[in-house]
């Protein structure tokens, strides 16, 4: 063959001929990209024809506005809240009418099982724990979330998304970090996981891995509900009814904006510790704002999330309350495992605002936020008194008799808005950082913050007599 | 010519003002980025909006609406238009 | 004809790629510039929910879905959304490798009519990688909105691919898509792209490379881009191509040169 009789070329010794015309013609890289450009002006330039219009199209008068220096972030702000506020309005009936739909089925249950001679260990495992934990999900995780994500979908769609990043980059800058991390926060109401991976985005590599370290500080799909839900029945609870509502949004909105204020500080500390560095450069593309379609959009984020809870619900919180029943039902001495296991975490849960109960539901809902409250739910029933969870307005009655005050719904929220992610996001964290120790932090920095805020605030509470 | 219009910093250029950009003196990733985003020497550039805080500061090139921060946007050499 | 049939490529697909494919199967890469509406062709296409969303970076893993045309199964890849296949990042490396290495049968890469310039950066560079290419230019109901016209037969011409225009949000140009795609995958079209107009600069530079490059890949790659790479220093490509094509290679001697 031809090729074998002429000498032997490598790579190499071609790299290192691309080298030399390199170093004496150094901008060759950049001259290349300069001619693609130069091409595609061609090609362009005589195919496209352009009619002069109006001078300010809209989406520059709407750009005035959202990224005003007067109205930009109170603009943030109120889009944030009226989200909240629409949401816990809009959520509190379908709630109410799942929760009645599915308990009023689970008496259906009981009744069949006891015709069926089923022993009540067995009614208990099925009916009391699987089915109870996932009709609560249900009911509780699954209207909240149908409503928040198509509103949330409709802002992403119109192009608000890459303001908001624009908006905060400054704030990002100050703490030495990019302004796309916003873009990962969003993502990360949806589900942290889903926030990890999107950090991607972000080009420097110190840049984002403060972005994983602190994507759990915003509330996702798991825990927003226990927020709401808390913060209806308890915060909204103390004032007058017509104002329960806006209440609540703002008691959420706050812890929200909490969130993001601790994911601004954590950013500002990480950047002048371990991840030591100046801020690195942010090329962020602001895309024109498109007409979102709204039919579209509530169709498929309505069905998106409806199936993700409910796939979470079945692979999470039917097992989880399966074993939550068992642990609370068996019984060594005086007390059942659930109990014991809370008086051993009462003291440290004490401190910190809580109860053992509701420690021991955050301990038990590592593998997912959505089955915290269920868990505690049937921690509460089971112990005390055999009352029976049958409407939202029950809950606030079974807290109240645990002893829960204000303080404890306070320093609950804030807990469930700072404490340790999920192992689905430490997973991600572990996937996207490649590493045990970036993963640990991702752990470590959430639950440190939550446990030493909650027992600030604790502490104070009770120092000033508030309780 | 008027020695102050050309070859300044692109971060100087005031908000609806045209320019033309000369040079790059950015290094790494950052400059193959804006090159990439057709930002070569000779591309038109127009400085539309600052963000509330005044920086970042968004530019239109070839029909796209780029932000970039000041301190990179100073690298950018550019002749006013 | 085409060269997707073949045992070895579907084993270059799983093995490289994590892609499944069945015989016959032909493989479509979807690539372009973040933002332009691939995950909404890509849905469009298969019937598939990929999450799509009004800023850029929206999808930064590879989703694969499949759909049929004419009896014949396609398996379509949508890439990361990049502005550039010069592989600055990863996302562009992993696209890059995808439309340079796997071999799709064809490669659509869409474009946003409402600024087509930026857009046409792309896919010259990834014409100059592969004769396969279909450009599918999007979001044209937006470029209308905002007066824009788009000679698209012109656009054709001078490109030497087929090109189809598309609105894909509202389903608008999609069989003409799926045809097209059709067509270049069985090898009932063969196009042969435009190629890049260097600067005597830079095809001096080419020239000086490319006899001994042709003669070390052979007929696997276009020698002409393979030189540019090389040129350009890209540490990445150099990597990707010792990896792909096995070539022997001392690793640490081509550190020393490339710094
Ligand atoms: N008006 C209009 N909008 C479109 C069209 N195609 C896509 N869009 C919208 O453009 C936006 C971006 O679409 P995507 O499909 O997410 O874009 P992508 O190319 O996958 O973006 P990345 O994943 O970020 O690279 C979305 O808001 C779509 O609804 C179209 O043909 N017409
Ligand atoms: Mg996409």
């Amino acid at each position: 063959m031809s090729t074998t009789i002429k000498p032997m070329i490598t790579l190499e010794e071609i790299c290192i001929e691309a080298e030399k015309i390199r170093l004496s013609n150094p901008n060759v890289g950049d001259k290349i990209v300069s001619d693609i450009y130069a091409n595609a002006e061609t090609i362009a330039r005589p195919a496209v024809t352009k009619k002069a219009t109006e001078a300010r199209p809209w989406d520059h008068k709407l750009d005035d506005i959202l990224t005003s220096r007067l109205f930009g972030y109170p603009i943030m702000l109120t889009l944030l809240s009226l989200i909240f506020w629409i949401t816990i309005t809009g959520a509190n009936i379908p709630s109410q009418m799942i929760a009645d739909i599915l308990f009023a089925f689970q008496d259906q249950l009981l009744v069949w099982f006891e015709l069926a001679g089923a022993p009540s260990w067995l009614t208990g495992v099925l009916v009391l724990g699987m089915y109870r934990g996932l009709a609560w999900v249900v009911a509780v995780m699954l209207p909240p979330m149908a409503i928040f994500f198509p509103l949330f979908t409709l802002l992403e769609d119109l192009g608000y998304l890459p303001r908001v990043a624009f908006n905060l980059d400054n704030m990002f800058k100050k703490c030495h970090a990019c302004g796309k991390q916003i873009l990962t926060m969003c993502m990360g109401f949806g589900c942290n996981a889903a926030g990890i991976i999107a950090c991607r985005i972000i080009d420097s590599p110190r840049e984002r891995l403060i972005a994983v370290l602190t994507n759990n500080f915003v509330p996702c799909n798991g825990r927003f509900p226990t927020l709401i839900a808390i913060a209806t029945i308890f915060m909204g609870g103390m004032v007058i009814s017509e104002l329960q509502i806006a209440v609540a949004s703002l008691v959420v909105t706050c812890l929200v904006m909490l969130g993001i204020l601790i994911t601004f500080a954590v950013s500002w500390a990480l950047s002048h510790t371990i991840l030591k560095g100046e801020a690195s450069s942010l090329v962020l593309e602001l895309p024109p704002y498109r007409k979102p379609q709204f039919g579209a959009i509530f169709y498929r984020s309505l069905i998106d999330r409806t199936t993700f809870v409910l796939k979470r619900a079945i692979i999470m919180a039917a097992p989880a309350g399966a074993i939550t029943w068992i642990l609370a039902n068996i019984y060594i001495g005086e007390l059942s495992i659930v109990g014991h296991l809370a008086a051993w975490l009462q003291p440290l849960g004490y401190a910190i605002g809580l109860d053992g109960f509701i420690l021991l539901a955050f301990i038990l809902g590592l593998p997912a936020n959505e089955i915290v409250m269920p868990i505690l739910l049937m921690c509460y029933l089971s112990s005390g008194q055999m009352l029976e969870f049958e409407s939202l307005e029950e809950l606030q009655r079974i807290l109240i008799r645990n002893n829960w005050t204000w303080l404890t719904a306070l320093c609950t929220m804030l807990f469930c808005l700072l404490h340790w992610p999920c192992t689905t996001t430490l997973l991600s964290a572990y996937k996207e950082t490649g590493s045990k120790k970036w993963t640990f932090l991702t752990f470590i920095i959430p639950t440190t913050i939550a446990f030493t805020v909650c027992f600030l605030v604790a502490q104070t509470a009770r120092l000033l007599h508030l309780v | 010519m008027n020695n102050v219009l050309t070859n300044i910093p692109l971060s100087t250029i005031g908000i609806g003002s045209m320019c033309q950009i000369v040079s790059l003196n950015l290094q790494g990733l950052l400059r193959r980025r804006i090159l990439d985003l057709g930002m070569v020497p000779g591309t038109p550039v127009q400085c539309i909006r600052k963000s509330p805080a005044g920086d970042p500061v968004a530019y239109m090139v070839r029909d796209t609406l780029i932000a970039l921060r000041r301190e990179d946007a100073s690298q950018i050499n550019v002749n006013l238009m | 004809m085409t060269n997707a049939n073949t045992e070895e490529h579907h084993k270059l697909l799983r093995e490289h790629f994590g892609i499944t494919t069945t015989p016959g199967q032909f493989t479509v890469a979807l690539a372009g510039n973040p933002n332009v509406g691939k995950s909404t062709v890509f849905n469009a296409l298969t019937g598939l929910h990929q999450h799509t969303g009004n800023w850029p970076g929206k999808t930064v893993d590879n989703a694969q879905g499949n759909f049929t045309y004419l009896d014949r199964s396609f398996l379509m890849v949508d890439l990361p959304g990049t502005y550039s296949i010069l592989a600055h990042t990863v996302e562009e490396q992993v696209a890059r490798d995808f439309i340079c290495f796997g071999k799709p049968d064809a490669t659509l890469v869409v474009l946003d009519a409402t600024c087509l310039e930026r857009n046409l950066n792309l896919a010259l560079q990834v014409m100059e990688i592969t004769p396969r290419v279909i450009v599918c230019v999007n979001l044209m109901d937006e470029a209308e909105k905002k007066d824009i016209n788009i000679n698209i037969s012109f656009l054709q011409k001078e490109l030497g691919v087929p090109v189809v225009p598309t609105a894909a949000r509202n389903g608008k140009g999609l069989d003409d898509l799926r045809q097209k795609l059709y067509e270049m995958s069985t090898g009932l079209c063969i196009a042969a792209p435009r190629q890049i107009n260097y600067s005597l600069e830079v095809e001096n530079a080419i020239q000086q490379l490319l006899p001994k490059v042709s003669r070390l890949i052979g007929p696997n790659l276009n020698p002409r881009w393979v030189a540019l790479r090389l040129l350009d220093g890209d540490q990445a490509f150099i990597r990707s191509i010792t990896h792909f094509l096995d070539f022997d290679l001392n690793l640490t001697s081509l550190q020393e040169v490339a710094v």
